[in-house]
């Protein structure tokens, strides 16, 4: 059975559309990218929409600081552009204006991972969570699909104060159900298994619940949970699934430097020293190609989770 | 009040900001001297709708401090003006306190953004303007700089949107004190000229002396009265560190606390100014 395929970025547009449709004051401001990261759906979605999308043209920190203005004059406002120019370009208006003030401003770039595929490594950002989740008042969540990326996105909205949503740009499969429910410091767990644990955020999620197929062909049961709140992370649930497997493996689309399996290890020093294998981009920059064809070269696809998980067997 | 009384709370203003400065060790005194009239006109002047008793008055007009390392001159004025009482201004960097070494908008009421990192505050008042005139407020929003802080490329990319979005509700005053840490601007890195800058990004432009006091209350009222379509950029020429003899003019009072025998020499002389 073949799920149905969409881009989390997709969602973007739409879910502001939804939100503003339910009264809620939000506004978008973009950096000559709307119709990429889909903010152009959220404006032409309602004739009222039309004034609450903000074009700041190619001028990337003007943009967070204008969000954070908009967010002073009582709106809930989001951010656009591409990961790397939306968080890395843009590191110290994040830090010193929306953390700092802890605004209600709301990091939401797509394109992030090596999802952007053939525009080559300096468009693919995989350092973002590191930075995003370093920054004090700042919650970090990393949605594994579409339905999961709309639900992420309100939940955000309806969060006070500065969160990052990572969106892709690729289409992935259909994990989540409409109008799933997330919260700020959950999990979920989508498989059952006493084995190993696989913990996983964005794209790899559905990587992982492919490799637990494989491992189950081979009798061996993995856990596989989606940590999608990166920042403040659902310690309870990995640790608890941590304790009954005694092994782990952290799969993300992202550096190993800083990100998901660096907030597991940092959880396991300090409570629960555990057998753990990280799955991510090994601290060098992405390259040319497709999607696909890049989770395959940086070891980020299911087969890579499998030997991971069968390395600590 | 009227220009007068605005001259002796100016200096009652100066007074306050080396005191804090001397007590805290350190801190830049000659920015805030430079802008102490500024901020004086505008808190005390009649140009900004506040609210001391009730900071978060929807209704009031925004005051930023993008160079937020004049935050004793911020800090003088908002406790002149009763946000807060006078005595606190002696804690200023010190533990716990609420006058941290840059505006920090979740201690101190009154400050509407955290500001320190240059070049920022221009931009977050850009969006603080439209989202006013996205919620049909009549409030203007009013945004100072410093002269070297107009190096930040960031500080033209708001201006420039500034301009597109039309926002006749923002006024930018730049204080225009020709001196930052390393120097002279223009010989550092010259910004200028600030005004045909401005004008060419499509501001209205207006220059005064920016401490002459009814010259700055003059160019305020206009600046906030200008409804044609732009923004307004006020260039207020000021000198670094005026009213203390040993600082105006000289870069080295950037960043640099009085000592003691300095601060007497100090209070000296603007104590004279009353006279």
């Amino acid at each position: 059975m073949a799920a149905e395929k969409k881009a989390t970025r997709a969602a973007f547009g739409a879910t502001l559309a939804e939100l503003a449709a339910a009264g809620v004051p939000v506004v978008a401001v973009d950096a000559d990218l709307s119709g990429s990261t889909t903010t152009k759906k959220f404006a032409g979605a309602a004739e009222e929409n039309a004034e609450r999308l903000f074009n700041v043209g190619i001028a990337e920190q003007n943009m967070i600081d204008v969000a954070a203005g908009l967010s002073l004059a009582g709106n809930v406002a989001f951010t656009g552009s591409f990961a790397v120019f939306g968080t890395g370009r843009v590191y110290d208006q994040i830090r010193n204006t929306v953390c700092y003030s802890k605004l209600n401003v709301k990091i939401a770039p797509t394109h992030a991972g090596v999802s952007v595929g053939p525009d080559g490594g300096s468009h693919q950002m995989l350092e973002d969570i590191a930075l995003m989740r370093v920054l004090p008042n700042m919650r970090v969540l990393v949605p594994a699909d579409y339905d999961a990326c709309a639900s992420a996105l309100k939940l955000a909205a309806a969060t006070p104060g500065p969160v990052y949503v990572r969106m892709g740009r690729a289409s992935v499969p259909c994990v989540y159900e409409p109008g799933c429910e997330l919260e700020i410091g959950g999990s979920r767990t989508l498989r059952e298994g006493g084995d190993v644990t696989i913990v996983a955020c964005g794209v790899e999620v559905n990587e992982a619940l492919i490799a637990a197929e494989q491992l189950a062909a081979e009798g061996i049961e993995a856990e596989v949970i989606d940590a999608y709140s990166v920042k403040p992370l659902d310690e309870a649930t990995i640790l608890a699934s941590a304790r009954k497997t005694g092994r782990v493996v952290v799969a993300e689309e992202h550096s190993v430097i800083g990100g998901l399996g660096s907030a597991v290890c940092e959880l396991f020093a300090e409570q629960l020293p555990t057998r753990t294998a990280l799955v991510g981009v090994r601290d060098e920059f992405g390259t040319s190609g497709e999607f696909e064809e890049l989770m395959r070269h940086f070891e980020l696809d299911a087969e890579a989770i499998v030997k991971a998980a069968k390395g600590l067997l | 009040m009227n220009v007068e009384e605005l001259q002796v709370k100016a200096n009652d203003i100066r007074k306050d900001i080396v005191r804090m400065i001397a007590e805290a060790g350190s801190g830049h005194p000659g920015g805030s001297l430079s802008s102490a009239d500024v901020m004086c006109a505008l808190y005390f002047g009649g140009i900004l709708r506040h609210d001391p008793q009730n900071p978060a008055d929807d209704a009031r007009d925004r005051f930023i401090l993008s160079k937020g390392h004049a935050a004793p001159a911020l800090y003088a004025t908002l406790a002149e003006a009763g946000y807060f009482p006078t005595e606190e201004l002696l804690t200023l960097r010190k533990l716990g306190s609420r006058l941290q070494g840059h505006p920090d908008s979740k201690k101190l009421p009154g400050v509407e953004v955290s500001t320190g990192s240059l070049g920022q505050g221009l931009s977050v008042a850009c969006g603080l303007a439209c989202g006013l005139r996205l919620a049909g407020s009549d409030a203007s929003v009013f945004c100072l700089l410093g002269d070297g802080e107009c190096q930040e490329g960031q500080v033209w990319e708001a201006a420039m949107f500034a301009a597109h979005q039309q926002a006749d509700n923002l006024v930018a005053i730049v204080d225009h004190n020709h001196l930052q840490i390393d120097g002279r601007i223009e010989d550092v890195c010259s910004p200028e000229s600030l005004a045909e800058k401005f004008a060419a990004f499509g501001w209205e432009v207006m220059t005064c002396d920016g401490n002459d006091m009814a010259q700055v209350l003059d160019v305020l009222a206009q600046a906030k009265a200008a409804k044609g379509g732009k923004p307004t950029a006020i260039i207020a020429e000021t000198t670094k560190g005026k009213g203390v003899s040993f600082m105006e003019g000289q870069a080295g009072w950037h960043g640099k606390a009085p000592k003691p025998e300095e601060l007497e020499i100090a209070l000296s002389d603007l104590s004279k100014k009353e006279a």
